[in-house]
């Protein structure tokens, strides 16, 4: 398609292009109609009429120019210019696949925060090095809802585990109010979502070692640093699969609760009162488990669990084919 | 117990038949039989599938044998493989490697691959994929019904040139130990050449955390 600018001389021109305006099986598209000899005359014209819409201007001597070729190059170079820039844009937003700092994070969290009214940022506590432990709270509205419980980063080098947290954040924020399930969760009941359980450690493996784990306090008498904080629960404390040792990477602590980290979820969740789930996320390898890890009785609800780790198995795969062992941690890890 | 054993039998297999241009990982465990031998040890039956990082389609079946030793945990444990169809062949690909590591002017120096971000620059990765296979060796000798190691990251690795065929590789790599979770440094020399596979020709753990 191509647009012409028709310049008329006078009146009897005028007259002319009005003429070729009612001739509907030309399809033409007057940009600007023609109304005065003063006025240029704007029109579209389809590929199949251009030659002839010439032809008959050329025979009267009405002066014209094109003004754009051909119009559908012109639209697609705006379409690809709107693309990129709306790539640019998004690139300078938050990019959920790579890996970020804690400052990063966190400004991510307020994002969410600010542009959710169902998201709020709460503070659980302080970390060892007095940093912030920062969380987010899904609630759309009731009082004392059950609450599920989601966490990341226990274990600093476990970066990805930092990152889906945020991308699962993101993902369940954006999605209330248009995915069913997600809609239906959060009406009945509250999310809370710790994605940087261990600050200090987190920090620490973007400074020092990428490889650090445990939390960065100062142990008495050692001159090791930091425990487990997997390891510093009050619920089968000091077992099987944990160190005493201060230099162990599996090092359980003085006494449980020792870590601030870990005492400010317990405090809260116990606080709290009503949390019916309770989900860790760590890397790497693949596997969907529950109780218990520190023995290896079966949980009362193990049924359910075996069943509900399955649903969840099965729905991951259904994606792009990723396998989950399924089973309780004793066994399975 | 069995994933570990099944850890141990794939890690030498990598090493048997691994080069920078292949390495095996585990596909599928078919069958994995525990039998206890009295005042021998612990041994495993496996029926595994193998296939080729480098390409997936191309798998290979394996029966294998792991026996853990009683008592002298510091003997690594026997494993007895047969492996059943064939492997495409990487002569292309290593002889490509090779002379480009021959012709090097300066002997090549490098540390932390993958990097942070989990990164591997494009022309480090055959370099990768030897440390890998290499450490299958070390995965083997190290490794009891109790541990279970796995190649973390290579910390630092320099060639070093040679008047004879083999291409050799002093590498720093990073062991993880899934059940106690340690990141354990260690030393490993590495000789390589197209027609003789890959050897590990001197290894010492490191003191200390990495």
């Amino acid at each position: 398609h191509q647009v012409l600018r028709i310049k008329t001389k006078n009146e009897g021109q005028v007259k002319q292009l009005q003429l070729l305006e009612s001739l509907e099986h030309l399809e033409l598209d007057f940009w600007i109609d023609p109304s005065a000899p003063a006025l240029p005359v704007d029109v579209r014209i389809p590929a199949a009429g251009v030659q002839s819409v010439k032809a008959f201007l050329e025979s009267r001597g009405i002066e014209y120019s094109v003004v754009i070729e051909d119009l559908q190059d012109v639209l697609d170079k705006e379409k690809q210019d709107m693309a990129e820039s709306a790539q640019r844009e998004r690139s300078t937003s938050f990019d959920f696949g790579s890996y970020h700092t804690l400052d990063e994070i966190y400004a991510e969290l307020d994002r969410l925060a600010s542009e959710h009214g169902f998201v709020e940022k709460i503070q659980l506590g302080q970390s060892y090095e007095q940093r912030p432990l920062y969380a987010l709270k899904f609630g759309t509205g009731g009082s004392d809802r059950p609450a599920i419980w989601l966490d990341a980063g226990v274990h600093s080098r476990e970066w990805v585990t930092q990152a889906s947290a945020l991308w699962i954040a993101n993902q369940i924020a954006s999605c209330y109010g248009t995915d069913s399930s997600v809609t239906s969760l959060l009406d009945k009941m509250d999310l809370f979502l710790l994605p940087v359980a261990n600050p200090d450690g987190f920090v620490y493996t973007h400074t020092s070692n990428r490889m650090w784990r445990k939390t960065r306090s100062k142990i008495p008498g050692s001159a090791c640093y930091g425990v487990d904080p997997n390891r510093n629960w009050d619920a089968g404390f000091g077992g099987p699969g944990a160190s005493d040792k201060p230099c162990s990477d599996s090092y359980h602590g003085p006494r449980a609760n020792s870590e601030v980290e870990v005492k400010s979820v317990a405090d809260f969740i116990t606080n709290h009162g009503n949390f019916k789930a309770f989900l860790t996320l760590h890397s790497y390898s693949q596997l969907l488990m529950y109780p218990y890890g520190y023995k290896c009785t079966r949980p009362d609800d193990y049924a359910e669990l075996e069943s509900l780790g399955r649903a969840a198995a099965n729905a991951i795969r259904s994606v792009y084919g990723t396998t989950f062992r399924v089973g309780p941690i004793c066994t399975t890890i | 117990p069995a994933g570990r054993a099944v850890a141990v039998a794939v890690a030498l297999l990598r090493y048997r038949r691994g080069g920078p241009a292949r390495a095996l990982r585990l596909r599928e465990l078919r069958r994995a039989r525990p039998e206890d031998i009295k005042d021998v040890g612990c041994k495993y039956y496996l029926e595994l599938e193998l296939e080729d990082v480098l390409d997936k389609d191309s798998t290979v079946n394996c029966t294998a044998e792991v026996l853990y030793h009683l008592g002298n945990k510091n003997i690594a444990p026997d494993v007895q493989f047969t492996l059943e169809g064939e492997l495409k062949s990487t002569e292309e690909a290593d002889h490509v490697f090779y002379t480009r590591m021959r012709s090097l002017e300066k002997e090549l120096v490098a540390e932390n691959i993958p990097d942070s971000h989990g990164h591997v620059p494009p022309e480090l990765e055959p370099l990768h994929l030897l440390a890998w296979v290499a450490s299958g060796y070390l995965v083997w000798q190290n490794s009891t019904e109790n541990t279970q190691l796995q190649l973390a990251q290579i910390k630092h690795v320099k060639q070093v040139k040679r008047s004879d065929k083999y291409l050799q590789f002093d590498f720093v790599v990073l062991l993880h130990e899934k059940v106690s979770q340690e990141i354990i440094p260690w030393e490993m020399t590495v000789l390589w050449h197209p027609r003789d596979g890959v050897q590990v020709t001197r290894d010492s753990r490191q003191p200390g955390h990495a």
